[in-house]
């Protein structure tokens, strides 16, 4: 038998369609509702159930009673457990969290989650990366990569996982932006952390690689040029992220990986530095900066990497930032260049222009920055 | 083919023949050939031919290998060639950036006459005068073609032809003091992954280079990486997306400013013969594909070659022998002579099928016939690309280039979003009516890309079917994806599992592994 969780946010999207760029918060919730607004989880969610009818036979499905995954069920003909404790209406991310850790606790094989970036932060608080995830796209905001690009395709995934014809595990950004923000039309994604989906070439968010090799192995590869390289006379300032964390780990390090870390003589000498310790750190020798984009996005700077100011980022000089990123996230940028955001534009200005990335071992690649 | 009837779709199914490997085929103390005791007079006269090899080499255990008669042999293998889609058997047009063009069978069978098949390359040069001379005017043929002044007719294919020019390149600088300084390989995103593959094997950094806009190569990005540490630049022009890049003889100026070299991908020239040259676009280096532009059948239709053409000032490091003519006593023979030679690259003095079989081809066609068939290959490309591009939710890279050279990178990304259907769905279901279509080198930075060129091969009704066939995989697609998501229903296999591809735990390169690994017909332990 194949056990499969599901969670849906039911109240996901509805601010989308009438202008209110989400429904984070009961207030929103309530405008979104008087301006005629309904929700779309439910049919998205049965968009996505639709390709795992061919095993159904096989499926142990456990999900929440009502508006949370009972009816969306139903609906697709799917004999299912409810789950205990939950409220079957007006839910709030309390829920989406105990759900979450009710279904890791009882055991399944994958979770499926119906939401936006607010509902992947509720998983990502409730269970980490100890169960693997899918999230189906039905909220407003989608700038997590744990998202199928759509909600067949979120089944389609589901399917090759189960079956085990894709194995692979990997851990992808769970982001969100400050909503309040993004009413007024700044858009802030900040990383909230990680969570575990399965990894298909063929099924990444933002485009695919075809038969590359995989991510990890990329990482490595990526950690290994940028380890053979290290000279003792420089701070090596990492910034948070996946690609970055293989760095540490190469060098048998511990890291934080939302944080920025600094290394010296292949030794940390900081954990998850702020702006002045890291300021401190930079006057008393030359630094070099490592860091990532974030995947589809393209930030550089001034998207969760604040500690890394406009006064690092000058103390350090343009000349030794090192950019790493697999190919995945340079394709998941569709062409589009890397962008900064550090908060003062003469720097933005100055960091404008062309920037090599590493890429893999011994590979870099000229991509335009822009601010 | 023959097919077409105005582009009446054919009613095809492949062959399955379920086919184990042929390991498990064993059928144990059954032979195919019983060789004879050797005579013991023989053995008198030379000895068993065992005992002199030393005790510690020889095996202490038979070799495992399966035990078949003839027939049974015969069979598994025709059964294995006909589960093949072959470039004899179908439209191949789909092959983008190397589709296989006909290949004239009597240039087969010169290469499988006796007088070639029982030479021997040991042989003294005074019985081999005659392939000797072949070489040698096959070397003056691409010296015309590309305006270089030396070939090495060694490398045994595309891929090796890069890692000869690498070498070369290394050489050079090293012959110059500044072997440890140049460090770089310069590339493009769109060039053959082998250009940045194979000089990395030769310890080079890679440095790549995104398009522009208008899709061409960013000049302004070259002008960004180009240094003093730029050993050369290796770009494939046209691109994979089948554009000119019409400012290449800039690109080869600023890496000469800096002191670098540039070489020439020239694997697939299918559109170029005649048309442009190496030369003129100022490369130090450059390799053709025998096998590609100068018809041969590749990959696993036969050996490649990858022949390797230098300017004067490196023609000393080219790999020995390379074949001269002695005017004096008219004489051809195995030149050896080069002290800053960068060695063997490969056994002996190349794939001597595969270069004749472009000699022959190339000389039927002589001068003109060259630039017909890069005529004949654009204007079928720039056809099929206006017919495709009329099918619903197609699009191409970089559509402000509306004439393209041999092939074009397509893209099914507006079908996708419509239709939740994507390439590789389309790749699968044109199986059913007995084709194919590759998507692209990988990363795929066109979404879901496939790439077609129909070179000068195929005939105007050829290219109509191969896109009838798309054209009804596009109605499908609109009408009942689930179909196409199922596809494909009757080919010799269903759907290959790339995902074992990136899990060392289930390779199985040998029987030996594959036994360890695997209970039966490919059921996991």
């Amino acid at each position: 038998m194949y056990k499969i969780g599901l969670i849906v946010n039911p109240i996901a999207g509805m601010g989308g369609r009438v202008g209110l760029k989400g429904t984070d918060g009961r207030e929103i919730l309530q405008k979104a509702k008087s301006l005629g607004a309904i929700s779309l989880s439910p049919k998205r969610t049965s968009a996505a159930l639709e390709p795992l009818s061919v095993i159904q036979g096989k499926l142990k499905l456990m999900t929440c009673p009502g508006d949370m995954g009972e009816n969306e069920m139903i609906s697709c003909g799917f004999v299912s457990d409810i789950i205990n404790g939950i409220k079957s209406k007006e839910t709030t991310f309390a829920d989406t969290q105990k759900a979450a850790r009710i279904i890791r606790d009882r055991g399944v094989d994958l979770l499926l989650f119906a939401g936006g970036d607010g509902t992947a932060r509720d998983i990502y608080i409730a269970i980490g990366t100890t169960l693997p995830v899918i999230g189906i796209p039905t909220g407003v905001k989608i700038h997590s990569a744990v998202f199928a690009s759509s909600p067949s395709k979120a089944g389609e995934l589901s399917l090759l996982y189960l079956q085990k014809k894709i194995h692979q595990l990997r851990e992808a950004e769970v982001m969100d932006i400050d909503e309040q923000a993004f009413r007024n039309g700044i858009i802030k994604a900040r990383l909230f952390g990680y969570l575990k989906i399965p990894y298909e070439r063929r099924h990444i968010q933002g485009g695919k690689l075809g038969s590359s090799p995989s991510e990890e192995i990329i990482h490595k590869a990526i950690a290994e040029d940028i380890v053979e390289s290290m000279d003792n006379d420089f701070f090596y300032i990492i910034g948070p992220g996946t690609t970055t964390r293989a760095i540490m780990q190469r060098l048998g390090l511990g890291y934080t990986l939302l944080g920025v870390d600094v290394v010296y003589k292949k030794e940390v000498i900081g954990l998850d530095l702020g702006e002045s310790e890291l300021l401190k750190l930079i006057n008393r020798g030359k630094a070099k900066l490592i860091i990532t984009p974030i995947g589809g996005q393209g930030y550089i700077f001034g998207r969760g990497n604040q500690p890394l100011s406009p006064q690092v980022i000058r103390k350090v000089k343009r000349d030794n930032i090192i950019i790493i990123a697999t190919y995945n996230k340079i394709v998941s940028l569709k062409g589009a260049p890397l962008l900064v955001d550090t908060g003062d534009l003469s720097l933005d200005r100055e960091l404008n222009g062309y920037m090599q990335i590493v890429t893999n071992y011994h590979e870099r690649t000229a991509y335009r920055v822009k601010f | 083919m023959g097919m077409n009837m105005k582009t009446k779709l054919r009613n095809y199914h492949a062959v399955c023949w379920d086919e184990p490997i042929i390991y498990e085929l064993d059928r144990n103390g059954e032979r195919a050939i019983i060789v004879p005791e050797v005579d013991k007079k023989i053995i008198e006269s030379v000895g068993d031919g065992i005992s002199s090899i030393p005790k510690s080499m020889r095996r202490k255990n038979l070799p495992q290998l399966p035990a078949l008669s003839q027939p049974q042999v015969l069979r598994h293998y025709l059964h294995l060639s006909q589960e093949n889609l072959g470039v004899d058997l179908n439209i191949d047009i789909g092959q983008g950036t190397c589709t296989m063009k006909y290949s004239p069978k009597i240039n087969e069978q010169f290469a499988n006459s006796e007088k070639i098949t029982e030479m021997h390359p040991y042989q003294d040069e005074s019985t081999s005068q005659g392939l000797l001379e072949i070489m040698y005017k096959t070397e003056q043929l691409f010296k015309e073609i590309s305006g270089l002044d030396r070939f090495s007719l060694h490398p045994g294919g595309g891929a090796h032809g890069i890692y000869t020019i690498s070498s070369i390149i290394q050489a050079y600088h090293k012959s110059r003091g500044e072997e440890g300084k140049r460090n770089e390989i310069i590339t493009t995103i769109f060039s053959h992954p082998a250009d940045a593959a194979a000089p990395r094997v030769k310890g080079y950094k890679i440095i790549i280079i995104y398009p522009d806009e208008n899709g061409c190569p960013d000049i302004e990005a070259l002008k960004k990486v180009v240094s003093e540490h730029t050993a050369a630049l290796l770009i494939t022009n046209p691109e994979d997306t089948g554009i000119y890049n019409s400012k290449i003889a800039e690109f080869t100026k600023i890496v000469h400013n800096f002191g670098g070299l540039c070489g020439y991908d020239q694997a697939n020239a299918n559109g170029l013969l005649g048309i442009t040259r190496a030369k003129e676009a100022n490369f130090d280096l450059s390799f053709f594909n025998l096998h590609k532009t100068f018809s041969s059948p590749h990959g696993c239709g036969g050996p490649g070659s990858g022949i390797v053409g230098v300017t004067n000032k490196l023609a000393k490091f080219l790999p020995v022998p390379v074949v001269s003519y002695d005017k004096g006593n008219n004489k051809y023979f195995l030149d050896y002579n080069s002290s800053d030679s960068i060695g063997k690259v490969k056994d002996f003095y190349g794939v001597i099928p595969v270069i004749l079989k472009a000699y022959a081809w190339t000389m039927s066609l002589g001068a003109e016939g060259l630039r017909e068939v890069s005529n004949v290959a654009v204007l079928n490309n720039n056809y099929t690309m206006k017919k495709i591009l009329e099918l619903r939710g197609v699009s191409m890279a970089f559509p402000e280039h509306k004439h393209r050279i041999e092939q074009v990178r397509y893209s099914w990304e507006k079908l996708a979003k419509e239709t939740g259907i994507n390439t590789e769905n389309i790749q699968r279901r044109i199986f059913d009516f007995g084709t194919h279509y590759w998507t692209s080198h990988e990363p795929w930075l066109i979404p879901d890309p496939f790439t077609i060129e129909p070179s000068e091969s195929y005939s105007k009704d050829d290219i109509d079917e191969f896109i009838a066939i798309l054209g009804q995989i596009v109605k499908e697609a609109y009408e009942d994806p689930k179909k196409l998501k199922n596809a494909p229903y009757k080919s010799s296999v269903h759907h290959i599992d790339h995902d074992v591809f990136d899990d060392p735990s289930k390779w199985a390169i040998t029987w030996r592994a594959y036994k360890k690994k695997y209970n039966g017909y490919f059921q996991p332990k």
